[in-house]
């Protein structure tokens, strides 16, 4: 299995353009097939991956640019390898789950071609690389949700991909930079991020390239107050790409946080912690009361997509094993969770065409399989113990208690308003009376809709009681990445913090 | 009595003025055969024109000669040969649009081939010499060919696109030569590497070279349109047919940066500064205010238009910094701007109509583009490459030329210059995502029953794959073209 990695990032792109010659009553199997064997391939990644070894694995190396450096690089650590995982089995459950008709062919190919876009920037150790596959990615984002969205899905569409993007050509500025030093430094040109993880940055440079990336991850997370683009882009886009958008794509910009901002600028990110601390706090507590106040059904999720997204990002900033394990773990669970309530709003969707929460209300009644599902998917947002979510909220808020109590007890507020928002949501739309009439001849999830919900429920429920062998591999990878950041700290500051975590953790 | 001056043939090395000289006779050729025989079908005048051209590729490429000849005046260096290397290779692709399935006025002349082909002569000798009276003779030659092939183009606004850059084309040679003029009269010389001696020994008077300088960014300018020299550029776009006007934004404008980039070496060298803080303004002068124009164009020729203008505008920056990874950086980028342009404005042509069906005064506008996806996708799909390449989208080809030129940039030390196309590109994204958006997520317009492939031909159809295969695939050919250009550029000195 020497290019399995290189296998699963380019397997969706050639099955992609081939789908253009399947035909199009077919091409729904033909995608679903694909994205089975994706799937797949990525639990051969995740058997053969060592969970004791803290380094890279399945690197693959080829070059592509030698003068400047640049080469094909990828691998995977404890890290990246869930997120590969969630990548393909998110794209098989709402592919299972898709029911467009409209010029489906393009939708299924671009659906392919993002997802190998996805698995390429989990896995790329090149930063060019990473940087291809993230802007990439943009690409048929936009397509999806221009063309199969909304209202005002041109708008949205436009307006996702300009924020990405010069977010991320800033980050690429970030990047130049930062080779270039490497290069005045080493004499070596290289964009590999396991070379850039050696180099100590003085640290006054290290604040300004921090910003540099920080914007282009910001944005896409989206942090606070580069978040406008967001509800915009899950109001109109169709259900598929709300899914994929929040399961995954989001993401990327905590992803980027834990490998390159973290390792790469050590000084920088204790220097930067209270302030991103407050941002992820204004973002957790402000979003749960825009949410609370939305009376979309939708929009309610996509808020406290932003909301969990604030949690996750305190977690990294952390600093320590418990705030970026638990984060890393919160992505899998945001993701999986996340996407299960756009797929489960577009159910509703799909069958009401309206998605506010006053036109329901006695569902559970109606709906009992659909009201179950939801309601287990509420309660694994809402954190509560035994589902995937109360893991990483719990490990990510206890990691930052070490960090700051103080701080942590805001951020808290933010879970319980995160309570009231969606029981909320749930008493208006499933219990009391129907508001409408035409809610009585509503149907019950189908065979199709339980074969893409009830994956998700079995994974919740399963991570949620014994999340063991997820958390195991984050752990040795997020230590590894502590140790080194230690070794590269210079400030005191950095030196102090990052010794704090230590004692915690022999005291323990 | 008169000293008699004897002058031996083998000191004039006329091989270096071979490759002008097979492009000149190939363009008489034609004239000739013309005289012989009328109604020649004009394939065979673009397949001839393509081998006098590779012709003179293979001698361009051949020469291992001295690097000067004919006293001096020809300059056959690293940067001479890159040059005329891709003027001759986009030559070669933009003649074959000719073979349009539809008739068109202009390739009923053979004289337009003669022209062309003379036009390459001129672009030729611009880039190979430092003499700024060579530069000028060859600047003409190609000017003015090219306002005749602008003409033949034989529409009403296609006369107006040709007079109008021609007049702004005189006044740009008027510049030129006063500039020549003064140089000449401070140092005594017209060659670029005396000039360069006088003003590396602080050794002239400063007002009258301000003067100098001032001409020369106003011929420059206007040739390589910037802004406040830009106002011709969308007019003669408009006029010129989209197969010419994909030509004049890219082999001129690479002429040009060749004279640019000898000429303010001299003086970004010698520490002249604010020649320096004059460029950099126009730098960011040209990105910015011609990125905003691009935002409001209905029509995507105009629009395409602008973004030419950007695209040099960003390109001129590596003249600005000269260092060695700059100059490469300003060649890969340009190699890679040839073949995502080409595709461009080569779609553009082969969606051409005789009559517009949407706006009475443009060809292309967005509107014409809508909802193509479902009714071209292959085309649709291909005219989004060039568009995400144009806005450097990774992986497609622009986005290596930005990348190593931003590199360079930052190398440099010049961040804020960087942070400031940074900018600019972001705004640039705009413009060309519209386009994909009227294609891929606008309605057709079932009624318009607009037919996009109407001008296609296998010949039209091969040059736009050949340039979506070379776009798409980029990322194998930058390690061979940057060995390429580097050890030309590095040859020269640059």
């Amino acid at each position: 299995m020497d290019h399995l990695l290189s296998l699963i990032i380019f397997f969706p792109l050639f099955a992609g353009i081939l789908g253009f010659i399947v035909d199009k009553n077919s091409i729904k199997a033909y995608g679903i097939a694909i994205a089975t064997v994706e799937f797949l391939l990525s639990l051969a990644l995740w058997f053969n991956y060592n969970p004791a070894g803290a380094n890279f694995q399945f690197v693959e190396y080829f070059p592509l640019i030698s003068t400047y450096g640049i080469n094909y690089h990828i691998g995977i650590d404890g890290i990246s390898l869930f997120l590969i995982v969630l990548s393909t089995f998110m794209t098989m459950i709402s592919l299972i789950a898709l029911n467009i008709e409209k010029d489906i062919k393009n939708l299924v190919v671009t659906i392919l071609v993002l997802e190998m876009t996805m698995v390429g920037v989990f896995s790329a150790l090149d930063v060019i690389v990473f940087y291809l596959f993230w802007e990439l990615s943009l690409v048929p984002m936009l397509y999806i949700i221009g063309a199969w969205g909304g209202k005002l899905r041109v708008y949205a569409s436009i307006k996702f991909f300009l924020y990405t993007f010069a977010g991320s050509l800033l980050m690429l500025l970030g990047i130049l930079y930062l080779a270039n030093y490497f290069h005045q430094v080493t004499g070596i040109w290289t964009f590999s991020i396991t070379d850039w993880q050696l180099l100590v940055i003085p640290y006054g440079m290290q604040i300004w390239l921090f910003l540099a990336f920080f914007i282009g991850f910001a944005i896409k997370v989206p942090m606070f107050p580069f978040h406008t683009w967001l509800p915009y882009a899950h109001g109109q886009a169709p259900t598929i790409g709300s899914v994929i958008l929040a399961a995954v794509l989001l993401k990327m910009g905590t992803y980027g946080f834990v490998r390159f901002s973290l390792p790469l600028f050590p000084d920088a990110s204790v220097y930067f912690t209270p302030f991103i601390a407050t941002l992820a706090i204004i973002m957790i507590v402000y979003t749960a009361m825009v949410a609370f106040a939305q009376k979309d059904m939708k929009q309610v999720i996509a808020y406290s997509s932003i909301s969990h997204m604030g949690v996750i990002v305190l977690g990294t900033f952390a600093l320590n094993a418990e705030g970026i394990t638990g984060s890393v773990f919160f992505m899998l669970s945001h993701g999986v969770v996340s996407g299960a309530l756009f797929m489960l709003v577009g159910v509703i969707y799909d069958r009401r065409h309206t998605k506010l929460m006053s036109e329901f209300g006695g569902l559970a009644h109606i709906m009992p399989k659909y009201a179950t599902i939801f309601g287990i998917m509420m309660m694994a947002s809402v954190g509560l113990p035994l589902t995937m979510g109360f893991v990483g909220e719990f490990l990510s808020l206890i990691g930052f208690y070490k960090v700051s109590p103080i701080m942590t007890a805001f951020a808290g507020t933010g879970i319980i308003l995160g309570a009231i928002y969606m029981l909320n949501l749930f008493r208006e739309s499933f219990f009391g009376k129907s508001k409408s009439e035409e809610n009585s001849k509503l149907k019950d999830l189908n065979t199709k809709e339980l074969m893409a919900l009830i994956p998700l429920v079995l994974v919740v429920l399963w991570l949620g009681v014994y999340p063991k062998p997820v958390l195991t591999p984050i752990d040795n990878s997020v230590k590894k990445m502590l140790t080194l950041m230690k070794l590269k700290a210079q400030t005191p500051q950095a030196r102090e913090r990052l010794l704090v975590v230590k004692k915690v953790k022999e005291a323990k | 009595m008169l000293q008699t001056i004897t002058v031996s043939l083998s000191s004039l090395h006329l091989s270096t003025l071979m490759p002008m000289i097979v492009v000149i006779l190939g363009g008489l050729g034609i004239l000739c055969i013309d005289l012989i025989k009328k109604d020649l079908s004009k394939s065979l005048y673009v397949m001839l024109s393509i081998l006098v051209l590779v012709i003179d590729l293979g001698i361009v490429l051949g020469y291992n000669g001295p690097s000067r000849g004919m006293f001096g005046m020809i300059l056959a260096d690293g940067i001479a040969t890159l040059g005329q290397i891709i003027i001759l290779v986009a030559s070669m692709l933009f003649i074959p649009l000719a073979l349009t399935s539809k008739r068109f006025h202009e390739y009923s002349y053979p004289e337009f081939f003669a022209l062309f082909l003379f036009m390459t002569a001129g672009f030729q000798f611009m880039v190979a010499t430092d003499n700024l009276m060579l530069i000028f003779i060859g600047l003409e030659t190609a000017s003015l060919s090219l306002y005749t092939i602008i003409a033949l183009h034989n529409l009403e606004k296609s006369f107006e696109a040709a007079i109008k850059y021609f007049t702004m084309g005189a006044l740009a040679a008027g510049f030129f030569v006063f500039s020549s003029m003064i140089l000449y009269g401070i140092t005594g010389s017209v060659e670029l590497h005396q000039i360069a001696k006088v003003v590396a020994s602080g050794n002239y008077a400063m007002l009258p070279l301000l003067g100098a300088i001032a001409f020369m960014f106003a011929a420059l300018g206007f040739k390589l349109s910037f802004i406040p020299f830009h106002t011709w550029v969308p007019d003669v776009y408009e006029g010129a047919s989209s197969a010419t006007a994909g030509y004049i934004s890219i082999v001129p404008k690479i002429a040009g940066l060749i004279v640019a980039m000898r000429f303010f070496d001299i003086f970004i060298g010698a520490g002249v500064t604010w020649a320096y803080d004059v460029l950099y303004a126009i730098i960011i002068i040209t990105m910015t205010f011609s990125n905003i124009m691009a935002l409001v164009q209905e029509s995507v020729k105009r629009m395409l238009a602008y973004s030419s203008i950007s695209h040099a505008g960003f390109v001129m920056s590596a003249v600005l910094v000269n260092t060695t990874a700059a100059h490469n950086a300003l060649f890969l980028y340009w190699i890679m701007f040839t073949f995502t342009n080409l595709g461009a404005f080569a779609m553009l042509w082969i969606s051409r109509y005789k009559k517009s069906k949407f706006d009475a005064k443009y060809d292309h506008p967005y509107q014409k583009f809508a909802g193509m996806v479902a009714i071209r996708p292959i085309a649709a799909t291909i005219m989004a490459i060039f568009m995400l390449s144009l806005a450097g989208v990774p992986p497609f080809a622009l986005f290596w030329g930005k990348l190593y030129l931003l590199g360079a940039i930052i190398n440099s030390g010049n961040t804020t210059l960087a942070f400031l196309m940074v900018i600019n590109s972001a705004i640039a994204a705009y413009y060309y995502l519209k386009l994909i958006v009227f294609m891929f997520l606008r309605e057709p317009d079932r009624k318009a029953n607009v037919a996009y492939m109407k001008n296609a031909s296998t010949a039209l159809k091969t040059i736009v794959g050949f340039s979506a295969v070379v776009t798409i695939l980029s990322i194998f050919t930058i390690e061979p073209f940057l060995e390429m250009i580097s050890s030309y550029v590095v040859a020269s000195g640059f």
